[in-house]
């Protein structure tokens, strides 16, 4: 199925999972024909979705917006993978060419306790800005700042800061792990601000808030099956949640 | 009505620092008891709204997305300009001023630019105290690049996601707040409208995305922080749900639309490759301080770019514009494009592309270090158009991303409507005919986090208001009329999708609004729209129903709005008889073909006043007077 393909335009049959409401649930199968392979994922649903609006029937709801992988918006699993197959990609930006004519794919929300299916394919991710707001910021009032080149930081460690800080948020993480751990999600926040000496000061007491919000909010733990670090469409590495690990237990210890 | 944009008297450089004293104050207590709207959350929004909790007023905040984390801010990719003269290359907040008010041809507020220029430094300072990750310099100290319409290195960066990294900071702070119990969000969440009680805003109407429940809320004062209309054009870099409404409803409530046709359109977008193209996408302006700018020299010329020698070769913007070479402002570079491509030297399947090369770069500094600087914007390049732009140059060609016009604001970022208070990209104020890159970062972050949360306390600590809940007549009415609408455009339940009506509204501004307008193409354009626009009220097909999860209601009701806001740009484009920026009527053109500016008679922000749904908006004039730069005719050789 990963295979590029030549061909220009391909046949696709979907299997798309329909939910409005709790009971009212299932897979539905559409037929994708005619494809460009230079379509995106997203292009290639609105197509289905212009024709199921003009049958006078319910368009597949699904989340997506800067549609450029960067808002963490967009989302779906693929025959069982977060984001579809490609590597390092968000669903929005894999492009039709990597299906092969023929294919079936199953599409399917996010599944996790931690995220209710709103309808279709749109899951509630607000679990996630909650264990945010437990702590995953550095305190400082507008107009305290000191000069910007004060605090001289390692361009390698600025550097790591960023690899983590490169989290979109979108929750494939916890979708793909079998635990629905938001372990990456916390481990990328909590890298980020622990590397920069801007945030050390409240680095123990950060991280045993974020943790504590994270287990109040359902997700489950991380037992190293890095499904997570699979899937993330931003490849946010999984030495982060050793991190968040070390940070917790030293947050523990003193 | 004349216009005042209460611009403080004195000197340029001590004008803001005057108006910070002259504002009357809120008392710490008093700001206890003020409630403030703020709709959206990105750069502006979210800024604003921690900035004002930090302050001890109680904030509401609204944004579409299913968090505030998503708001559109976050796809800007290349930086962010303060005036901090790290490079050591002559930069001042002097220059700053100077490069931004010429890029944007000299039709912005001499006040409110300089004062960007002064207040880009403290947001560098606070950026980097919340742990946003700029780029460093081996010692550890913050690095710097280059961008378009300056001379020196100035803009600040977090590899090709700055957009990301600050939003991310000013989301942390908004969610401090939230834990604080100073804001409340409301995400997924549409405005339908803006309410005035008394001739003041103070509220707004909502709608639930998730259950279509219509809500009303009350307050003290209602910020608008929406961001730009691009999606107007349908195909534009913006994101999917990027709208005018929220600023539409406020025209019609009074406040007035400033320069509503200057949009940028911007030099280095991926080509549009098919009719099913949902949205474009942007390569960051960075990109031109490496990669060059180039089409065959004949016309017709199909060879594969490997093939063509140098000799053959026109490296157009370098040739014609040799002191800023492939770094001229947007809105040249665009043009210049566009020009190229008329002439038959356009590359790519359709001949609507240009080529940026980053051969002699890598040739130059390694592949190594070319791929640090720009590495997830090749592979963003790669994952579209399946081409490794370290092999095969990238194909580009010019797309909508911004926009300069927006509601009408005076100094303190309030508009006609008193009370109703519009910042970042959703006012007009700062970025005149052409915005440069890495400044519309800047100005959401100035207004958010250094200018509103002062002005709006001069305008609550002098106005005296009686407290006003959301069971006022005016709410409900508001209320009722949103409700109406929405049944009105479910139940046309014509033969058109609203997506369809949305790209036709799209390619009729693109040809005749876009890059290059006349006053023939704009007036067939004005009767085109009102044709469109009368179809859709009658043919659009919007499934489904408004007590629920509808993404095709959802759209209905901001093209709906797109359908009456395109007109407008028209209208404005209309009046404008010069060239400008990123206005470049043909009839206004150098004997070289670049902007002609009429300043005897067009020296102004045109302003338009919402005078009932059939009838012309009203023209009004805030003259623009140039105090401490002189006026002169742009040039980048």
């Amino acid at each position: 199925m990963t295979s590029t393909t030549d061909k220009k335009n391909i046949n696709l049959t979907l299997k798309i999972w329909r939910q409005n409401g709790p009971d009212n649930n299932g897979f539905e199968t559409y037929y994708a024909d005619d494809i460009s392979t230079d379509m995106s994922f997203l292009e290639m649903i609105d197509v289905i979705n212009e024709r199921l609006t003009l049958e006078g029937k319910d368009p597949v709801a699904f989340d997506h917006d800067c549609r450029e992988g960067i808002c963490g918006t967009c989302g779906t699993m693929i025959n069982g993978r977060a984001h579809g197959p490609e590597k390092g990609t968000t669903l929005c930006q894999l492009h039709m060419r990597h299906f092969a004519d023929g294919d079936t794919l199953v599409i399917e929300p996010w599944r996790s306790r931690a995220f209710k299916i709103i309808k279709d394919l749109v899951v509630d991710r607000s679990p996630l800005d909650k264990i945010i707001q437990a702590g995953g910021y550095i305190s400082v009032n507008a107009g305290k700042a000191p000069d910007a080149n004060a605090i001289p930081i390692p361009q390698e460690t600025a550097e790591t800061a960023m690899d983590a800080a490169a989290c979109i948020g979108c929750g494939a993480c916890v979708a793909s792990c079998p635990n629905a751990s938001a372990m990456l999600f916390v481990g990328a926040k909590i890298s980020h601000l622990a590397l920069l000496p801007q945030g050390k000061p409240e680095a123990m007491i950060r991280v045993m808030a974020m943790v504590n919000e994270m287990d109040r909010q359902c997700f489950g733990n991380c037992t190293n099956h890095r499904e997570c670090e699979a899937e993330c469409p931003k490849e946010i590495s999984i030495t982060n949640i050793a991190r968040l690990n070390r940070e917790f237990i030293k947050s523990g210890l003193f | 009505m004349q216009l005042d944009a209460k611009i403080p008297g004195g000197l340029l450089t001590e004008k803001w620092d005057r108006n910070l004293f002259e504002l009357k104050l809120v008392s710490p207590a008093n700001k206890k008891k003020l409630d403030i709207i703020v709709v959206g959350t990105g750069l502006a929004g979210a800024s604003v709204s921690a900035t004002l909790a930090e302050l001890g007023y109680n904030i509401k905040s609204f944004c579409l997305q299913d968090t505030p984390r998503r708001a559109h801010s976050i796809s800007a990719q290349g930086g962010i300009n303060a005036a901090k003269n790290y490079s050591n290359d002559g930069d001042s907040i002097w220059r700053l001023f100077y490069d931004t008010i010429k890029g944007g041809d000299f039709r912005s507020r001499e006040a409110n630019v300089y004062r960007l220029a002064q207040i880009s430094n403290n947001i560098i300072d606070h950026c980097v105290a919340q742990g946003v990750p700029f780029a460093r310099d081996y010692g550890g100290l913050l690095a710097n690049r280059s961008f378009g319409g300056a001379q020196v290195s100035r803009t600040f960066y977090s590899r090709g996601q700055t957009g990301q990294q600050l939003l991310l900071g000013a989301y942390g702070a908004l969610m401090r707040q939230i834990a604080e119990g100073k804001i409340k969000t409301f995400p997924r969440r549409e405005i339908l409208d803006i309410v005035l009680v008394n001739n003041k805003a103070r509220g707004v109407v909502t709608r639930s995305l998730i259950t279509g429940t219509i809500e009303t809320h009350a307050a003290d004062a209602v910020v608008l922080a929406t961001g730009g209309y691009s999606n107007v054009f349908f195909l534009s870099t913006n994101a999917m749900t990027s709208n005018v409404t929220a600023n539409f409803k406020a025209y019609k409530k009074g406040a007035f639309f400033a320069n509503p046709c200057f949009t940028q359109i911007h030099p280095t977008c991926i080509p549009v490759h098919g009719a099913y193209q949902s949205k474009l996408t942007l390569m960051s302006e960075s990109l031109r301080n490496d990669g060059r700018v180039w089409v065959p020299k004949n016309p017709g010329d199909k060879r594969s770019p490997d093939q063509i020698p140098e000799s053959e070769r026109d490296y157009y913007l370098e040739n014609r514009y040799p002191a800023f070479g492939n770094l001229v402002p947007r809105d040249v570079a665009s043009r210049n494009a566009k020009m190229q491509c008329d002439m038959g030297k356009g590359v790519g399947e359709t001949g609507l592309a240009v080529y940026l090369d980053f051969d002699d770069a890598i040739k130059r500094d390694g592949k190594d270090v070319i791929i640090k600087k720009y590495g997830n914007l090749f592979q963003m390049y790669e994952k579209i158009t399946g081409d490794n732009p370290c092999e095969n140059p990238m194909m580009i060609y010019p797309a909508v991303h911004y926009t300069m016009g927006g509601l009408w604001v005076d100094y303190n970022l309030m508009s006609t409507v008193p009370g109703l208070f519009v910042i970042g990209e959703a006012n007009f104020s700062d970025h005149g005919a052409n915005r440069l890159g890495a400044s519309a970062l800047m100005q959401g972050l100035a207004d958010g986090y250094f200018i509103l949360p002062y002005t709006i306390g001069g305008y609550l600590a002098e106005t005296s208001m009686q407290k006003v809940t959301a069971d006022h007549p005016e709410f409900k009415d508001a209320a009722k009329k949103s409700e109406s609408r929405i049944n009105r455009l479910l139940s046309i339940k014509g033969k058109r999708t609203v997506d369809d009506f949305h790209k036709e509204l799209g390619s009729i501004l693109w040809e005749h609004c876009g890059m290059s307008r006349n006053s023939e193409q704009l007036l067939r354009a004005q009767n085109l729209i009102r044709e469109l626009r009368e179809e859709f009220w009658e043919n659009v097909i919007v499934p489904g129903s408004g007590k629920e999860f509808n993404q095709s209601l959802e759209r209905a009701g901001r093209v709906a709005d797109f359908l009456e806001f395109g007109e407008l740009m028209v209208i404005d484009a209309l009046a404008r008889k010069e060239s400008c920026g990123s206005h470049f009527n043909e009839a206004y053109q150098t004997e070289e073909n670049e902007a002609k500016r009429n300043d005897k008679d067009f020296c102004h922000v045109a302003a338009w006043e919402f005078a009932g749904d059939d009838n012309e908006p009203v023209f009004h004039k805030e003259p623009l007077a140039f105090e401490n730069v002189e006026l002169s005719q742009r040039s980048y050789k």
